[in-house]
């Protein structure tokens, strides 16, 4: 069982009077609790199942300037007085650091908590079982698969308390279930794996098991027989769950620390043209049941709606307290990341992307880390399907896909099929004139 | 009799019970308890911006039966918590009945010293170290403008209990001081990176002033790299720098030779063992037993004693890396290789130090030899899928060659090959075997654990190069 707001406040006040007493000026601590309950099939047999209970504290004690931390899943009385007091010895010696502080009081969160991010229903061990085999069977009735990886479903039931000496106080329970299902298909000695995922706050809103199976076996016989291309410089599609990742590198490179630092290719950029005009980019942390939702931070300050780009005009950074005072500016409530972020609708149909040249290669897939913030270079492997005349043709494989993001996000084109799957989302997207590695 | 339980209001002897009792009817499992301490201080933008220190004390209880793994952990130690375990083990492998396999080899390995490196060094020369690193590496060239420094100590003690009361124990200290420097010239940005480490005490790693070499090489990539072109794309020629370009290693054959993918038949070398898998000469090790490397352990996260196991040998594919779990179900021993991130993540094969022996050429002959190719000194993360057996590097520091000679640097190249096709390209084994500075991280399944990995230079015939110019 998770633990009550009633147990995490005493756990907190425990700590925050001891730091108090052992002589620091601030202090600030964070207390969790979780269990979380998977179960893994493979070949619609059970795997394996695995339960967790975690429990812990995560204190920053501050005097004056001067700010030390410590995390701790040992919650005995005596293990905290000693941690507590190691936080309070490093922190005296550690160096002032004139930007360290609580967060603004007044940008503390006070509102209702409304958005409806916990849902009790518990599934038993073996309604988790037969909601992944009903997957994987599906997924086996396709003839091309042959095998998995291993198909899971996971429950996660948390809550929190996050509470400062300035009298901030608050906290709540969230819940998440995860489903996903991984398959290996072959044909003519070829052998492909794919899957498909699904994650929400809600049992009732994942994927149904059927569709989760049938999707994960559609995603890998595609990707059979792949053939390799010439290097040439081609316009590309990414698919849903490829478009979202430069949502992701967009907010690294507007976080505050970045721009304070200097170490991202959008420092300086504030009010001028990052994408093309009928781009805009939101960060919205108050829509109800929603994956990534949240009522503040991770410094108990209430999350604010932000437009980011709005006609491809950078509007704002995501900011936390300490990053914002190096560049003078107040906390929006950025201190835990982005909340719920999406690009807009575009204005054409997935149809009319894939229409709009001869040839466009739709890419599935990228692996690698190939994403330079500091100076906006990409270049990853992918993988995915050559589109020619407005029809899928074959399957690419082991080729490489380069620009520079100041480019790639000038030349973006939006899809009108945004969904929210995820905490963060995006249309399909078409980016012109990329660079293709192959043979 | 353990000591991790000393302080808890469990008793060794009521674990004991509960752990026999639990996998009676089980083929495997055992109780592991983990105590770790770390501390990360991270000296950034001229200031020292974190020191945290985590105390993380847990359980994992893991009960398997056929193929089939019952797991559960918890952060709280008692009687009370470990009977929920029990319960909960009991009813997912309430369908199955299995016989415990008591059998476990023992050892004597001690590869490293019982030392605890956050305590062995204090946190006032922790701060003084990582301000004069910042110091130097800004006193260096006034083209650097942003320095991060960090240093990371960790002090993990862990106990297996097996059914039968077992009980076997090993205490892992490990250090990393990393270095990350940005320079800025013309308006253009780049960054360097380089680290230092193993399971040793700080003061090892900065005999002689070592630590000035971490920001020499961080602040040497990044001056390279400020004057690189872009990289050509298309297929090449690749020769790759000794040392810590083994991760192409690590990553084009090491993951699809753990046994759980090859158990699985999801591994391209699953039906590979005693075929020819690789060019006449290669041959490549993963090794738990080398002194204070960041890769080793005196026995692994099962208990098992690590070893040398040898993967490919002069080409042909020899074994797989094991963890209990597999090697039964595969008819075959446990090589070592069962690890864990944690107490609260199950147990996989996983690498330790994975190694690439050497051959006979050199680097000049290699450069020589090729007319139009890339030769890759560094690389930062890699990718593989390990069905296609597609792998990905992209290139942190890396020229190009033009008619056998070493030309400009060239940015960010992405390198693509596939796994066991590229193994049968290599053309030339370099005679200058190195191991890795030891700053390694493998994931796999969410997991990260340390590794290290090693090779000569190699040339290779042809791989896919990623860049922005035709």
């Amino acid at each position: 069982m998770i633990k009550d707001q009633q147990y995490l406040k005493k756990i907190a006040d425990i700590c925050l009077s001891k730091s108090k007493k052992l002589g620091s000026t601030d202090a600030n601590i964070l207390v969790q609790s979780s269990v979380s309950e998977n179960v893994n099939v493979r070949n619609k047999k059970l795997d394996g199942s695995e339960r967790s209970e975690n429990l812990g504290v995560v204190l920053t004690t501050y005097l004056g300037k001067k700010k030390s931390s410590i995390a701790s899943s040992n919650l005995k009385e005596s293990n905290l007085d000693e941690l507590v007091n190691r936080c309070i010895e490093t922190m005296k010696i550690t160096p002032e650091d004139e930007y360290n502080s609580l967060p603004d009081k007044d940008l503390h969160f006070k509102g209702l908590k409304d958005l409806d991010l916990y849902d009790e229903t518990h599934l038993s061990n073996e309604d988790k079982i037969n909601y992944i085999k009903e997957a994987e069977e599906e997924a086996f009735s396709n003839d091309k698969i042959i095998n998995t990886n291993g198909s899971g479903f996971g429950e996660n039931k948390s809550n929190f308390l996050l509470a400062n000496s300035n009298g901030f106080a608050d906290g709540y329970k969230t819940s998440q279930f995860t489903a996903y299902c991984e398959v290996v298909s072959k044909s003519n000695g070829s052998m492909e794996r794919d899957y498909e995922y699904t994650s929400k706050r809600f049992y009732s809103d994942i994927l149904k098991p059927k569709q989760l199976g049938s999707i994960a076996a559609e995603h890998a016989v595609k990707k059979l027989n792949p053939q390799k291309i010439k290097s040439e410089k081609i316009s590309l599609i990414f698919d849903k769950r490829i478009s979202k990742n430069f949502l992701s590198i967009f907010a690294s490179a507007i976080s505050s620390s970045a721009i304070a630092k200097g170490t991202t290719f959008l420092k300086d950029k504030l009010n001028q043209q990052v994408f093309n005009p009928e781009i805009n980019i939101q960060d919205h942390g108050n829509i109800r049941k929603a994956n990534g939702s949240r009522y503040f931070d991770s410094e108990g300050i209430a999350v604010v709606n932000l437009d980011l780009i709005k006609n491809g005009i950078l509007q704002d950074y995501l900011i936390d307290t300490y990053n914002g005072k190096k560049i003078n500016r107040k906390s929006n409530g950025r201190a835990s990341g982005t909340t719920n972020l999406y690009f807009q609708n575009g204005s054409k149909t997935f149809e009319d992307l894939i229409k709009s040249e001869n040839k466009i290669l739709y890419i599935k897939e990228t692996i690698g880390h190939g994403t330079n913030i500091i100076n906006g270079d990409y270049s990853v492997g992918a993988s995915g399907m050559m589109i020619e005349n407005g029809e899928f043709s074959y399957p690419v494989s082991e080729i490489t896909i380069a620009g520079n993001l100041n480019n790639i996000f000038k030349n973006i084109t939006l899809a009108d099929d945004l969904e929210f799957n995820y905490a963060t989302n995006s249309p399909t997207m078409m980016v012109e004139g990329m660079v293709v590695g192959g043979k | 009799m353990s000591s991790l339980l000393k302080n808890s209001e469990l008793t060794s002897e009521k674990a004991d019970s509960i752990v026999s009792e639990t996998l009676n009817n089980c083929d495997d499992g055992e109780l592991y308890i983990e105590d770790t301490k770390s501390e990360t201080i991270v000296l950034d933008d001229n200031k020292i911006k974190s020191s945290n220190y985590t105390s993380d004390l847990g359980y994992g209880f893991r009960a398997v039966t056929g193929d089939t793994v019952a797991y559960s952990h918890s952060n709280e130690i008692s009687e009370k918590s470990l009977k929920n375990s029990s319960e909960n083990l009991k009813s997912t492998l309430k369908n199955n009945s299995g016989t415990y396999n008591s059998e476990i080899k023992k050892t004597n390995q001690k590869l490293y010293k019982d030392v605890d490196p956050i305590e062995s060094k204090s946190m006032k020369s922790k701060i003084e170290l990582l301000n004069n690193m910042n110091e130097y590496a800004r006193s260096k060239d006034s083209s650097v403008k942003q320095v991060t420094a960090s240093l990371l100590a960790e002090k993990k003690n862990v106990e297996i209990i097996r059914s039968g009361g077992e009980l076997l124990s090993d205490n892992r200290p490990l250090v990393r001081i990393n270095m990350s420097v940005m320079v800025e010239k013309n308006g253009r940005k780049e960054t360097g990176v380089f680290g230092i480490g193993g399971r040793q005490d700080y003061d090892e790693y900065l005999k002689n002033d070592n630590w000035k070499k971490v920001c020499d090489e961080a602040f040497r990539i990044a001056s390279t790299n400020i004057e690189s072109k872009p990289s050509l794309a298309g297929e090449m020629k690749v020769v790759l720098g000794p040392g810590w370009p083994a991760i192409l290693i690590h990553e084009a054959v090491g993951h699809g030779l753990e046994g759980d993918f090859n158990r699985k038949k999801t591994s391209a070398f699953h039906d590979l063992v005693g075929k020819k898998v690789a060019s006449d000469g290669v041959t490549i090790i993963d090794d738990g037993t080398l002194d204070n490397r960041r890769g080793s352990l005196n026995i692994d996260d099962e208990g098992t004693p690590t070893e040398r196991t040898v993967l490919i040998e002069n080409g042909i594919l020899k074994n797989f890396m094991q963890d209990r779990l597999n090697a039964r179900l595969m008819n075959t021993k446990s090589t070592g290789n069962g690890r864990r991130e944690s107490y609260k993540h199950v147990v996989m094969p996983r690498m330790r130090n994975t190694i690439m022996l050497g051959g006979s050429s050199t680097q000049e002959e290699m450069i020589k030899s090729v007319d139009k190719g890339i030769f890759a000194v560094s690389f930062g993360g890699g990718q593989v899928d390990i069905t296609s057996g597609k792998f990905v590097f992209n290139c942190t520091e890396a020229y190009e060659i033009i008619n056998g000679k070493i030309g400009s640097p060239i940015k960010g190249a992405t390198l693509i090959g596939d796994g066991p096709s590229s193994l049968k390209e290599i053309l030339m084994i370099g005679n200058d075997m190195m191991l890795d500075p030891g700053i390694g991280t493998c994931g796999k399944a969410g997991q990260g654990v340390p590794v290290g990995v090693g090779q000569p230079s190699l040339l290779i015939n042809n791989m896919t190069v990623g860049g922005t110019q035709l």
